[in-house]
């Protein structure tokens, strides 16, 4: 047995002593979204008639299919409310956790031949993947623990101990069987970007399982650890069985991942591996063929989210009547105004957001320039024919045609699932209009992003700290009340909101200016500056 | 004809110097080593001539033109490769090579084939799984398959194996028998006594030698064993004579070139039995202009 487990406990410590900062920051975001959740919507829906107005509005087909089917019914407590909106979204992102925790300590350190290293001491030939195991199902009890307890504690009526530790054990229990699942995945593939790309195909294929099985038929959503998990139904039913399923399938997978570790050998996988290209194809010959091979497979993804997006919030226009007359929190955060139906008032709320969301894959495209200088690429390419001014440009081209198509997505997809909820459809120009109108904004990000590179590579950073920023403004500006020039801070809230607000085509004209001036003051700096390694 | 040209050429990064007033000069059709240990300015020097970065002070030329604002045109006639080749890890090797010699503005298809099988990389893995040495081969398949005039390694081989290294030997040769300039480092001194033409060493940013291999010989002198009947009591305290050590029942010590003469007839009175002598590799070379240098440093303080 020693020959098998030796030293697993030293590789646990050494597990935490890696991750002493990253898995806190992890579980206590979880415990603080859970409990905050639990206040925020206590505050909110102080009373039943307001709580019963947004259980019918989860009855849409469209909030089944996103959050699950509302099984609190009349009793659509605070507690039942938490649970049934939060518990399928956080459960998904606590799998995420541990997909890319696992991925990380199993084959990220094969790839990278640390675990080579560590093979090459009297430590146990299981002992690796055995720790990493352990540690997870350690992160994941704590993790379950004590995000039951924070919200049992707030003493919300409602959010009793039973149900909160419920609620928590079905996250650290939808955690430990993804952790199982990648550990086996990880035996399956030879790196750990495949491992992780499989594990995250698999979550995104449970959480479709489960939105179809949900919508359509239950015996489908069963078959998802997403759907399962939300039979636990905490605060009002209090189910364990879903609980032990998930833990008692996590123990076989765990097993088989074992078992697949000891038959195979180091740094090989179970999965075959393509031959790739022997030769580029014509694509690829510039910095700007280079700049999207890179992040096609991040960028197509980020289309695809983004797009959903537009849909989900797309689909939830055809409840919005009644949205308003019952709550009194959108009725401030939408300035009634004379002549537009509530649907118009309420399309350059989400316009605003999303414009913030897409901005993210822009500004990556923009910032994968400090990573490839940090990485020692940019090396390569700099150090042929190539100028600084082109390498700079073709990112910051590829970053402006993704704003584009990003903003072109989100609107066209709010705007095809809209009108088909929608009994009188709006012009699908005005759904887009509204979204393209924050291209100068985007623009202007991109351009700061890029004098972030020119001339502050290490604090590039900043400019998500920025956008964060915007959102907050932007999406929280009219509820807190705040004044009008702090919108003025951010790019986005010098924006018209269509179709409110007449088009200001001169101002619009200014941010782009300004944008332009930004990207090429970034592209002189970065002509002017030392590559960084 | 000099291909590249730097004088006083001056780097720091903060309050550290780390290139100090270097002059070298390579001319046309010459292999060109660039010797020392690491951290002592090699990498930098060669990264200042490709203008990655930005020389503090002096300049530096190549076919005449200024490294810096010059480069997009300095870089149709050199081909690179760096001390540390770092890959993207999710495109093959081919791809790699190709995206390089497009990004150059040209280069043999035919040749790149050849090289690829010379130096037996298999160009269809992705780059994540290369070894370094294999990532070494990419960025120097990429490098020959170019039709330069100017090649700049980086510790080209510190990564391949002997045959390998055989190959590499062999592609430097060939186009220095085409007539282009290479100017390489390393702190493989075999390989540099092998290839190199003319060479420069350099310590803590400052260039302490330049010269030919002769001429550097010429400077150290040769290196002596001498056996004699009678014990010579005052051998270190010899004019030119250094390093000397006992071995072998006897005594090895290096002589400058210019006292040779003076040693040898202080010797022999001493009965000499056995007396051998050997030119100094690059490598005694080396240890002493560090060794001399050292002390130097040591003795003013």
């Amino acid at each position: 047995m020693s020959q098998l487990f030796d030293h697993t406990w030293s590789l646990m410590r050494f597990i935490l002593r890696r991750d002493r900062i990253r898995l806190p920051i992890w579980i206590l975001s979880f415990v603080f979204v859970s409990a905050g959740i639990v206040l925020v919507f206590d505050n909110l829906y102080g009373d039943d008639i307001e709580r019963q107005a947004i259980a019918e509005t989860m009855e849409n087909p469209a909030m089944v299919a996103m959050v699950g089917p509302n099984y609190g019914g009349a009793d659509y407590t605070t507690g039942a409310m938490t649970a049934h909106e939060m518990l399928v979204m956080t459960a998904a992102i606590v799998a995420l956790m541990n997909i890319l925790l696992v991925s990380r300590h199993t084959r990220g350190d094969e790839e990278e031949g640390r675990l080579e290293l560590v093979r090459a001491l009297p430590v146990g030939r299981l002992s690796s993947i055995t720790a990493v195991l352990l540690v997870l199902a350690a992160v994941n009890t704590v993790l379950a623990v004590v995000t039951g307890i924070s919200m049992a504690a707030l003493q919300v009526k409602s959010v009793d101990l039973h149900g909160s530790l419920l609620f928590g054990a079905a996250l650290g229990a939808t955690g430990l069987f993804f952790a199982a699942l990648t550990a086996v995945f990880a035996q399956l593939t030879q790196n750990a970007r495949a491992t992780t790309g499989l594990s995250i195909a698999a979550l995104l294929v449970f959480y479709m399982i489960r939105a179809i099985g949900d919508v359509m038929s239950e015996a489908l959503s069963l078959t998802s650890p997403l759907g399962w998990i939300l039979r636990a139904k905490p605060f009002v039913e209090n189910l364990w069985w879903p609980v032990m399923l998930s833990v008692g399938l996590a123990v076989t997978l765990s097993i088989l991942a074992l078992y697949l570790n000891s038959i195979r050998d180091h740094d090989s996988g179970f999965l075959p591996t393509r031959a790739g290209r022997t030769e580029a194809p014509a694509t690829l010959r510039g910095p700007f063929g280079l700049a999207w091979r890179l992040q096609r497979t991040g960028l197509i993804a980020w289309a695809v989210a983004l797009f959903i997006l537009g849909i989900s919030y797309g689909s939830v226009l055809g409840e919005i009547e009644r949205f308003f007359e019952g709550i009194d929190l959108f009725q401030q955060l939408i300035v009634e105004q004379e002549g537009f139906s509530l649907i118009e008032l309420f399309i350059p709320v989400l316009s605003s957001v999303m414009a913030i969301l897409a901005s993210i894959p822009a500004i990556m495209v923009m910032l994968k320039v400090k990573t490839e200088e940090k990485n020692g690429r940019m090396e390569h390419v700099i150090g042929r024919s190539v100028s600084r001014w082109r390498v700079a440009f073709s990112y910051w081209l590829l970053a402006a045609l993704t704003a584009i198509a990003m903003l072109f997505l989100t609107g066209s997809g709010l705007g095809l699932a809209g009108n088909a909820v929608l009994d009188e459809d709006l012009p699908l120009g005005t759904y887009i209009g509204a979204s393209f109108v924050y291209l100068p904004a985007v623009l202007i990000m991109i351009g700061l992003a890029l004098v972030f590179i020119g001339f502050l590579p290490s604090f590039a950073s900043v400019i998500w700290l920025y956008l964060g920023l915007s959102f907050f403004v932007v999406y929280l500006g009219e509820l807190l009340q705040l004044p009008d020039w702090v919108e003025k801070l951010t790019p986005y809230g010098h924006t018209p909101s269509i179709p409110l607000d007449e088009v200001n085509y001169g101002m619009l004209a200014v941010m782009i200016a300004i944008a332009v001036i930004l990207a090429v003051a970034g592209a002189y700096g970065f002509r002017r500056r030392d590559l960084k390694t | 004809m000099t291909v590249v040209k730097t004088q006083g050429l001056s780097k720091t990064f903060g309050d550290f110097k780390a290139l100090d007033g270097v002059d070298i000069e390579v001319k046309e059709g010459e292999v060109f080593g660039f010797i020392g240990p690491n951290g002592a300015g090699k990498s930098t020097t060669l990264r200042v001539l490709l203008g990655v970065l930005k020389a503090s002070e002096g300049s530096a030329e190549i076919f005449g033109k200024d490294v810096w604002k010059d480069a997009v045109d300095i870089h149709k006639r050199v081909a690179y490769v760096p001390g540390d080749v770092n890959l993207w890890p999710n495109l093959t090797g081919g791809e790699v090579i190709d995206l390089f010699g497009r990004l150059r503005g040209g280069y043999d298809k035919g040749r790149r084939d050849e090289l690829i099988s010379r130096f037996g990389l298999d160009p269809g893995k992705k780059c994540r799984t290369y070894s370094k040495g294999n990532r070494q081969k990419v960025a120097l398949i990429a490098a020959f398959s170019a039709d330069a005039d100017l090649y700049i390694f980086d510790e080209p081989t510190s990564g391949l194996d002997p045959l390998m290294e055989r190959v590499f030997s062999e592609y430097v040769q060939e186009a220095k028998a085409q007539g282009k300039s290479i100017l390489l480092s390393s702190h493989i001194l075999s390989e540099v006594e092998k290839l190199c033409d003319r060479v420069a060493i350099i310590r803590k940013g400052r260039i302490i030698e330049t010269g030919t291999l002769k001429e550097m010989r010429h400077l150290t002198g040769s290196l002596m064993f001498i056996e004699t009947d009678q014990p010579i009591p005052d051998l270190a305290e010899l004019r030119g004579v250094h390093r000397v050590q006992a071995f072998d029942g006897g005594w090895s010590f290096q002589v400058d070139a210019d006292e040779l003469d003076a040693v040898v007839r202080h010797l022999s009175a001493f009965g000499i039995k056995r007396m051998e002598s050997r030119p100094p590799t690059l490598e005694d070379l080396f240890i002493r202009h560090y060794e001399e240098t050292e002390t130097g440093a040591g003795g003013g303080v």
